[in-house]
């Protein structure tokens, strides 16, 4: 729960958080030393100063650093925590279902565990869908698109074996499927980025909600054109919203752009933890306010109403999160943990 | 001492030459940006530049361009050096190297990794991409001067060599648009406007809002690239016990504001 400096409670939920093992025991290959790394050089670039962790604790933090982080010091009401597997990098995956299952069962009310898969599996991809259904009962997944796996560099939403997937997830009711589409980091799949795919698969595929984290950033002009087309695409502000801090006046444009062609429905808060920390990235959205000529030019503000839906409401509605029901469950489930 | 002049006016001379190379996907030069890690000229006259990108990840059809364009610079160079170009700490570094060494087109090398590549497509849309945000900067900073909307787009050549602004990034990108619009259209004329669309068609004074509201969309988008790269750049050879040069990446990612805008929020 945050509280507003006027004394007004908002109810949190964090779209995107990861507990992963980036250690270097756990490294398969070169790969995933330079995966980790490329994230703590995002941390370290974007966070304000007084957050910054040192690496150790960055490659492999742990779960009381994650409750503490989200819902102690952080105001979390709830976290979607999403699976990466990326098992050509890493030797027991970054963070698989699994893990993140292993987390949540302290504080099941706390957390939504999304899932993952990789169609190009094939069948193995449909038949761990089910299992995902069966054992976690998952209402969501994690898609990477540029996922290595063999030979393979990347694939595509709209590729055969996708679409399979996505007719079982929408048979077993598994309606939020959030699709990394950020900046290049595996880049010689020039289209594992690429938001195209996005707008098929979700003209294909109404039953299902299309949550783009990072928003597509940076081909926020093509995002925003398919969401527009769009009923059921969403943006999820990770990587967006760190620019707060350091570069304010530019998250203003992105944040215009999206309230412009979106409206306030359709976003989505993540602080993308561990990358960065829920409580500072808040507070600043909190207190932010677009600068006044790029509110002017487009048209839009960002009012508290607005900061609340993104904050949480918008995310209660796509996992059906029954607010009042809620925090009656979370007051029961105190934390065991110290807060420091 | 004759040896010693030189070599200096060599080395400038080299400098010069990799500062005319930009990154296509930021439109800035690669010497501004620090992928130069070190470029020297030998005893013998010969060359040696090394080259690191923000990330382990960066394209590589985006090292490739660089690379190309630091070859075809260090082939201009007045003495004819023989010259020797190495990419660091790439996923594909080595495979760039062999390539670039070997005086390989860019399909060649990548052709086994990635299928297939149209790099002059890639060309057309950097540089479309550079002219739109260079004009994006001096349409905004002939407003920003209370220069009318017909007034802006009536402007030919004479009239837009003319005008002058305060240091900042109109001033910056003024001559640069004035390029990429020469190079984009050779053949106009003497009074044709100066601000078209990269398609060539006139903008009417009452469309002029819409098309820098497209033209925003395209800077976004590549100055998000931009701040990462730079920051990444910075942070990727610093653990966190420097980190405390973070006023130096703020000054240096503030640089990119507009400076009227600097201290907006």
């Amino acid at each position: 729960m945050y509280r507003t400096p006027d004394g007004k409670d908002i109810f949190v939920v964090d779209g995107h958080t990861h507990f992963w093992d980036g250690s270097p025991e756990n490294q398969r290959n070169i790969h995933g030393k330079q995966f980790i790394d490329c994230f703590y050089a995002y941390h370290t670039n974007l966070s304000p100063k007084e957050q910054l962790w040192p690496k150790g604790k960055f490659e492999k933090y742990s779960a009381d650093d994650l409750y503490r982080d989200l819902f102690i010091d952080g105001p979390d009401d709830v976290a979607i925590v999403q699976s990466t597997y990326l098992k050509d990098f890493y030797k027991d995956g970054f963070n698989t279902i699994e893990r993140n299952a292993e987390v949540a069962k302290r504080y099941p009310e706390r957390f939504i565990v999304n899932g993952s898969f990789d169609p190009r599996d094939g069948e193995k991809a449909l038949e761990y869908i089910h299992f995902m259904k069966e054992t976690y009962d998952v209402k969501g997944v994690k898609m990477y698109t540029a996922e290595w796996n063999g030979a393979s560099k990347g694939w595509k939403l709209t590729d055969p074996d996708a679409y399979k997937c996505f007719e079982l997830c929408e048979k077993l009711g598994i309606r939020n499927i959030h699709v990394h589409k950020g900046p290049t980091i595996i880049p010689l799949s020039k289209d594992a980025f690429d938001v195209h795919d996005v707008d098929h698969a979700a003209t294909d595929f109404q039953g299902l909600n299309w949550i783009i984290e990072h928003c597509g950033l940076p081909r926020l002009d093509d995002f925003c054109w398919i969401a527009t087309q769009e009923t059921n695409v969403y943006g999820g502000l990770a990587v967006a919203l760190p620019f707060i801090h350091l570069r304010p006046r530019y998250f203003g444009e992105v944040i215009a752009e999206l309230l412009f062609w979106l409206g306030p429905e359709k976003l989505l808060f993540g602080s993308d933890y561990a990358i960065w920390t829920p409580r500072w990235l808040v507070e600043k959205f909190w207190a932010y306010q677009i600068p006044q000529d790029i509110a002017a030019e487009r048209g839009v503000q960002l009012t508290d109403e607005i900061k609340e839906k993104i904050l949480g409401l918008n995310a209660t509605r796509l996992y059906n999160i029954d607010i009042d029901a809620k925090k009656k469950a979370l007051a029961s489930s105190p934390f065991g943990i110290a807060a420091e | 001492m004759a040896t010693a002049s030189v070599s200096g006016s060599r080395e400038k001379e080299l400098w010069r030459r990799l500062g005319e190379v930009n990154d296509p996907e930021l439109d800035e030069a690669i010497t501004e940006m620090g992928f130069v890690e070190r470029a020297e000229v030998m005893g013998d006259g010969s060359v040696e530049v090394d080259f690191r990108l923000p990330t382990y990840w960066c394209s590589p059809n985006f090292a490739f361009l660089m690379l190309d364009g630091v070859r075809k610079g260090l082939d201009r160079l007045s003495w004819a050096p023989a010259y020797r170009v190495k990419l660091h700490d790439h996923m594909f570094a080595e495979e760039v190297n062999r390539g670039i060494e070997a005086g390989r087109t860019f399909g060649d090398i990548f052709a086994e990794l990635a299928g297939d590549k149209d790099i002059a497509a890639l060309r057309e849309t950097f540089s479309m991409k550079a002219f739109k945000r260079r004009q994006e900067a001096v349409l905004r900073g002939l407003r920003e001067h209370g220069l009318t909307d017909r007034e802006i787009l009536g402007m030919d050549l004479a009239a837009y060599d003319a005008a002058r602004f305060e240091p900042g990034e109109a001033a910056a990108q003024k001559p640069r648009y004035r390029a990429a619009l020469l190079e984009r259209f050779p053949d106009r004329r003497a009074g044709d406007p100066v601000f078209v669309t990269w398609e060539g068609r006139q903008i009417p004074p009452a469309a002029l809002s819409a098309h820098l509201a497209e033209l925003r969309g395209v800077r976004v988008n590549m100055e998000f690239n931009g701040a990462l790269c730079r920051g990444l750049k910075q942070t990727r050879y610093k653990e966190l016990g420097v980190v405390d040069g973070e006023p130096t990446l703020v000054d240096f990612i503030m640089d990119r504001v507009p400076a009227r805008n600097a201290p907006a929020v």
